[in-house]
């Protein structure tokens, strides 16, 4: 879908720079908000672009730079993390070849850290672009991402 | 016409549906069709039923009967053994059945079970289905509003009922409405915070995803108290089932002439819009959720004024809970004098708990006000795991409180739990076994605060920064002596002057960790000189 | 009224006013940071909390105002510890290399430390990161490694000049104010007004420097350096040296720019008289043909790149006189170094000014109309102030001179350039008398005098009504340009005829090159200073100028002519909202 046609889904008041936002960038390949997205955001919000810029800046569920293909998000808030978050956000880390923040040389991979998702009961947690995944264990996370590996 | 003998209700929410509710849902439907038991078996959907980490739960009506981490093979075997010949497949059944009764010990010490509130329809209902709401009798209190009540006697009734908000700052819902109802301007909105992040806590999503209808109508009822024409439910981005579940349940009660103009020919009208954010804790914050509403960074404003005189645009408007406003329907339909029959003369309700950690069965309960920890763990959650021995809880999530074992005996009620009473708004307990090092959970904590503060202040910027890397040279050993001194200090210096309850609230995780496991804490930095 | 006391002293104050404005009543001054008078309170920096009897907690003085029977305490141990732990972070994550700051000395944050005493510092702070110094703006300087967030010059970019090149990014500790993207000042739309640099606390924004370029050229034995200073530098010089806020020190002004070392020092004033005569017959022959008007004035090199940007549909009623640094500086190579003999290669053109944005203005490349650089290096007044106290020159000690001649000489319709309304007062002094051949009686058009942000006048020209509007800050251009818009949309027409814009409040008095510091009182008595120059001028006219009326005769031809065209006219061009370049076509 190009720019124009997200826009357009929304009347342009202000409230609903969020929702556009979120649009724009799921619909960017790079999984980001690019230059051109804050740009036409901007101008059909009738905002300044510095304004759009500080305010996508602000929530962890953008980025203002490129990522992979699928974006791991491991909540490593307290409870995640006294079920064993960190030793799985290492194991990730190793397993990737990334530190938190980066992308995999393939692309297919970015790894982040988030806070509490809500899905405390299944503690470790964490999404996989839009999906939730818990009770996880080293050989879990494998097996979850050698399926998404297959899908593409 | 076929008489339908079992009903199949298959839990889908965030959780079973990771756990591949969606694919045993249709493994079983299919089994049903060939085994030619279409017609006589039901399968229904409903939200969570309470338990969490069992993987797809579903219960078999009439038996009432519970089966766990059930996978899409096991189809066959349930259809073919359980529903045609009758015999209940042992090996899948759930050893320990969530509570779905609210259990209060009478003066004989004898445990009796009581309904729920707000959970009623949880796990009961299929959430989807707006006929199923009011079959349970919903949509009956906003009839009672229009008819008998008028808003002047909603706002006593709530008022009556001694509801405060379950969101932390434990403010009288009945005064909130009462204020806004006197506020000058027009329009007015209600808005309901569904930004849950505190770490732990997830009962307002099972709420959203279990009830949507009890939501949509406990924000009617309140706008139809203060004079409220629009109403906002802030959800977090992250929240993807209960968005859908939400935008739904608004569509259907439009459809059905509860939402919009004029509804019910009450001359009331309201309507209702779901707002999406996108991963910010501090968004939690009353004031920082509108601004967030209104399309900006969510920092939080300077109080006065508050929102109630001025909030979204500067209108006023009345920001609750979603579990508060959940309690509202129920209070209505039943009145204030039943609602008090509800926990503590002083603090009347129930309180929904998300229990979790070294649990042997952590999920999602509803118990009353004034219910001991105690109680909560080991008559709700089947006590500690693996037969371990209790250590403390974290109550409240990060913003929370570290308890140790001499507090498992504290009424869990807003008067009792005095400078912890702020904690219980979440309702998150996070229980941690014996083995559990408090240092390392504390440096979760500060972590947790140094990645939500907003930055707006310098108390809590540069104070959480300053804490986090104390506490990291801390638990890695290198701490110096005078280092627990400062973050004392610091955390002291946040609590008295950061702008808003983020930075304020920093302070009881650190206190309360250094009151119940100081020798712990001392342990890790060398003795000062 | 609201009884309160302060410290026990008892006072009593207008309901609303802030704890801190009550204090200062009570005699009391409460420490503060990020605090600005001219600007809402933030509330980040937690410096100027007191303890209020009976209420949890510690309140912030600026955003807090006083109740009935408040007893409020402003300096108890709680207090005053939790101030000096406040510092202690501020500076744990602060640049601390006061000494080779150019703030030292000046710094409110250096200050503060002092004030509440801080010997040591407790925290850290190892993961402070290290920002790059963005250099890409040949007007401003930003140093994030200086910042302390305490959100002035955001503040004061968005909401004060509407201009939104900073904005706050990120968050918590990585908490950044900076341009999107982190592009740079040079690349976004940053309008140069500097006004970010003088409501800085500490060193984290200021001027690009051109002092040592202008020593270089001062040194030069070759070269013939020429100085000319804008009007407002002359009410706020005197403050580099101590002496009172607004103090006028034309004639000290000139002594001291002579003793340092300048070949010739004339005077911007003569150009701005001159910016009147072309300014005023483009009014005229727009009047006369009704073609469009409004007309806007153009001295404001802040406003001009404002108006490229956000208001490029207004660039045919812009007026396509140059401003009077640009004049001065095309007449310096070109009519002065033919009267006097000089190869123009040899000229080093430097000008004074109160501003930041002629920096810019200076490099624009149409500015070239001499066959060279028009102005090679501007200098704020904080720069020259800098240089004058390295050539140990103390103001307080010299005598008053008068500016050299051929471009020296001006009237106090030049001086009054320097306040918001001095250019609209000015032009209609001249307009009225080249319309009707008559003097206007009194020259003084007071209503648009003051710091009203738009002020509006009926000026009466034997029976032609010329409504005209005068905006200071960009803020207030905004709204009355829109205004303008929204008329010629419904009409056809806007009620004005003709319109002034200073990009900075106050004027060029309040302009980024003045003191560190800056609020509006002080913009105010400068302002009123320059009024009294006016008055105390013999000649209050622009056209009245004999060094103008001369530059016409020998060389200009006559106001509008094809050579002054050439030579004092320019152009304008599209920009971009996104980062300000020039956009195509």
């Amino acid at each position: 879908m190009d720019r124009e046609a997200i826009l357009k889904k929304f009347e342009p008041n202000l409230s609903n720079i969020l929702y556009i936002m979120h649009d724009l960038q799921d619909n960017n390949p790079q999984r980001y908000l690019a230059k051109e997205d804050i740009e036409v955001c901007a101008e059909y919000l009738n905002v300044p672009y510095s304004y759009v810029h500080s305010v996508a800046s602000f929530y962890t569920m953008f980025s203002l730079k490129p990522r992979g293909k699928n974006i791991i998000r491991l909540c490593e808030s307290p409870p995640c993390h006294l079920m064993g978050a960190r030793s799985l956000l290492d194991y990730l880390k190793t397993s990737l070849k990334v530190d938190v923040g980066g992308t995999t040389k393939d692309g297919v991979f970015t790894l982040e850290t988030t806070s509490c998702l809500g899905a405390c009961g299944v503690a470790p947690a964490m999404m996989l672009n839009d999906e939730m995944f818990g009770n996880l264990t080293a050989e879990k996370v494998d097996s979850i991402l050698d399926q998404r590996r297959k899908e593409i | 016409m076929n008489l339908v003998r079992n009903h199949v209700l298959i839990s889908i929410d965030a959780g079973t549906i990771m756990a591949g509710a969606r694919a045993v849902e249709k493994a079983l439907v299919d089994e049903i069709g060939k085994q030619g038991l279409a017609g006589e078996i039901a399968v229904l959907e409903t939200g969570s039923i309470g338990a969490t980490g069992q993987g797809v739960v579903i219960v078999v009506y009439p038996e009432g009967l519970y089966y766990a981490n059930v996978a899409p093979e096991d189809a066959h075997e349930i259809v073919e053994e359980h529903l045609l010949k009758g015999r209940p497949v042992k090996r899948l059944m759930m050893t320990e059945m969530p509570k779905q009764q609210v259990i209060r010990k009478g003066k004989t010490g004898l445990l009796k079970e009581q309904p729920r509130i707000v959970l009623k329809n949880s796990g009961v209902i299929n959430p989807e289905n707006i006929d199923e709401y009011i079959a349970a009798g919903g949509y009956e209190a906003i009839e009672r509003a229009f008819t008998e009540l008028k808003p002047a006697g909603v706002i006593k009734e709530v008022k009556d009922s001694g509801l405060v908000g379950r969101g932390g700052a434990a403010f009288t819902t009945g005064m909130k409405w009462d204020f806004a109802s006197r506020a000058p301007g027009q329009p007015k909105y209600i808005i309901c915070n569904a930004d849950e992040g505190e770490p732990g806590t997830f009962k307002d999503r099972l709420i959203l995803e279990g009830d949507p209808h009890k939501l949509i109508e406990g924000m009617m009822l309140a706008a139809y108290a203060f004079g409220g024409s629009k109403g906002f439910i802030y959800i977090r981005g992250e929240y993807a089932l209960s968005i859908e579940r939400l935008e739904k349940a608004i569509q259907q009660a439009r459809d059905y002439g509860i939402l919009g103009d004029n509804i019910l020919e009450s001359g009331f009208s309201f309507d209702l819009a779901v707002m999406k954010g996108a991963g910010a804790y501090v968004c939690g914050e009353e004031t920082a959720l509108i601004e967030s509403l209104e399309g900006k960074r969510g920092h939080p404003r300077n109080k006065p004024p508050y929102p109630v005189t001025e909030g979204l645009w500067g209108k006023p408007t009345v920001v609750n809970n979603v579990e508060t406003l959940a309690n509202v329907p129920e209070i209505i339909r039943h009145g204030a004098a039943w609602y008090r029959g509800y926990g503590t003369e002083k603090c009347p309700g129930t309180k929904v708990y998300t229990i979790i950690g070294n649990v042997a069965t952590p999920g999602l309960i509803e118990a009353e006000m004034g219910t001991t920890l105690r109680d909560i763990i080991y008559e709700y959650a089947g006590g500690i795991k693996a037969g371990k021995q209790f250590k403390g809880a974290l109550v409240g999530g990060a913003a929370g409180a570290f308890l140790g074992p001499e507090m498992l005996d504290a009424q869990m009620d807003f008067v009792n739990l005095r400078e912890y009473a702020a904690v219980l708004g979440s309702g998150a307990i996070l229980v941690m076994d014996e083995h559990t090092d408090i240092v390392d959970m504390l440096q979760s904590v500060l972590h947790f605060f140094k990645h939500e503060s907003c930055g707006h202040c310098v108390p809590c910027r540069l104070g959480t920064k300053e804490l986090v890397e104390i506490i990291d040279q801390i638990a890695d050993g290198k701490g110096k002596a005078g280092d627990i001194e400062k973050m004392v200090k610091i955390s002291e210096v946040m609590r008295d002057t950061s702008f808003c309850p983020l930075g304020q609230s920093l302070n009881l995780p650190i206190s309360s960790a250094l009151k119940y496991f100081k020798d712990e804490v001392y342990g890790r930095v060398p003795a000062a000189v | 009224m609201i009884r309160a006391t302060i410290n026990n002293v008892e006072i009593e104050v207008p309901e609303g006013t802030t704890i801190l404005w009550a204090a200062k009543k009570a005699g009391f001054t409460i420490p503060t940071l990020c605090n600005h008078p001219d600007l809402p309170p933030g509330g980040q920096c937690g410096i100027c909390v007191v303890e209020i009897e009976g209420l949890p907690g510690l309140k912030r003085a600026c955003m807090t105002p006083i109740g009935e029977g408040f007893k409020i305490k402003t300096h108890t141990p709680r207090i005053q510890a939790t101030r000096r732990q406040l510092v202690e972070l501020i500076l744990s994550d602060h640049d601390t290399s006061c000494l080779t700051c150019v703030k030292n000395n000046n710094c409110e944050l250096q200050q503060l430390a002092a004030t509440v005493g801080i010997n040591t510092v407790d925290y850290k702070n190892e993961s402070r990161k290290k920002h790059p110094i963005d250099h890409s703006s040949v007007a401003i300087v930003r140093d994030p490694n200086k910042c302390i967030l305490c959100g002035r010059c955001l503040t004061v970019c968005s909401q004060v000049q509407t201009v939104n090149a900073l904005a706050v990014n990120h968050r918590g500790s990585e908490t950044l104010i900076s341009t999107a993207f982190d592009a740079g000042l040079g690349n976004s739309v940053c309008i140069n007004c500097g006004q970010c640099v003088v409501h800085c606390p500490v060193g984290a924004l200021y001027e690009r420097s051109a002092t040592e370029e202008v020593w270089e050229a001062l040194h030069d034995p070759d070269k013939f350096v020429v100085v000319q200073e804008a009007p407002a530098v002359r009410v706020m010089l005197g403050e580099e040296f101590g002496m009172p806020v607004g103090t006028l020190v034309s004639g000290k002004m000139h002594a001291a720019l002579r003793r340092m070392g300048f070949d010739a020092v004339l005077d911007t004033n003569f150009a701005a008289d001159l910016t009147i005569m072309e300014e005023g017959t483009e009014l005229i022959s727009r009047l006369t043909s009704g073609k469009n008007l409004p007309l806007i004035t153009s001295c404001s090199p802040g406003w001009i790149k404002f108006m490229e940007t956000f208001f490029h549909d207004m660039i045919p009623h812009m007026s396509t006189a140059k401003s009077p640094q640009q004049m001065f500086g095309a007449l310096a190579k070109t009519y002065y170094a033919k009267e006097k003999g000089i190869d123009p290669a040899k000229i080093v053109s430097v000008s004074i000014m109160p501003c930041t944005a002629k920096k810019f203005e200076c490099l624009r490349p149409e500015m070239n109309a001499s066959g060279y650089r028009d102005v090679d290096y501007v200098l704020t007044s904080r720069e020259i102030g800098r240089m004058m106290r390295e050539a140990g020159i103390d103001m307080n000690e010299m005598p008053d001179e008068h500016a050299d001649p051929i471009l020296g000489e001006y009237t106090g319709a030049a001086t009054i350039f320097g306040a918001t309304g001095g250019v609209m007062e000015a032009a209609v002094r001249s307009a009225y008398a080249l319309v009707t051949g008559k003097e206007l009686e009194d020259v003084e058009i007071t209503p648009v005098r003051g710091l009203k942000g738009i002020k509006e006048a009926e000026i009466d020209i034997e029976g032609t009504k010329v409504k005209v509007a005068v905006a200071h800050s960009c803020g207030h251009a905004r709204a009355l340009l829109e205004k303008v818009q929204d008329q010629m949309r419904k009409d056809g027409k806007s009620e004005y005829q003709f319109i002034e814009v200073m990009a900075c409040p106050g004027g060029c008095v309040g302009g980024g090159g003045q003191s560190w510091g800056s609020n509006m009182a002080k913009r105010a008595r400068r302002g009123e200073s320059l009024y009294a120059e006016d008055r105390s001028l013999p000649m209050r006219r622009s056209h009245e100028n004999p060094e103008v009326q001369a530059a016409y005769e020998k060389f200009l031809e006559k106001p509008n002519s094809e050579k002054a065209h050439k030579l004092l006219h320019t152009h304008y061009f599209k920009r971009s909202a996104v980062d300000g370049k020039i956009l195509p076509g």
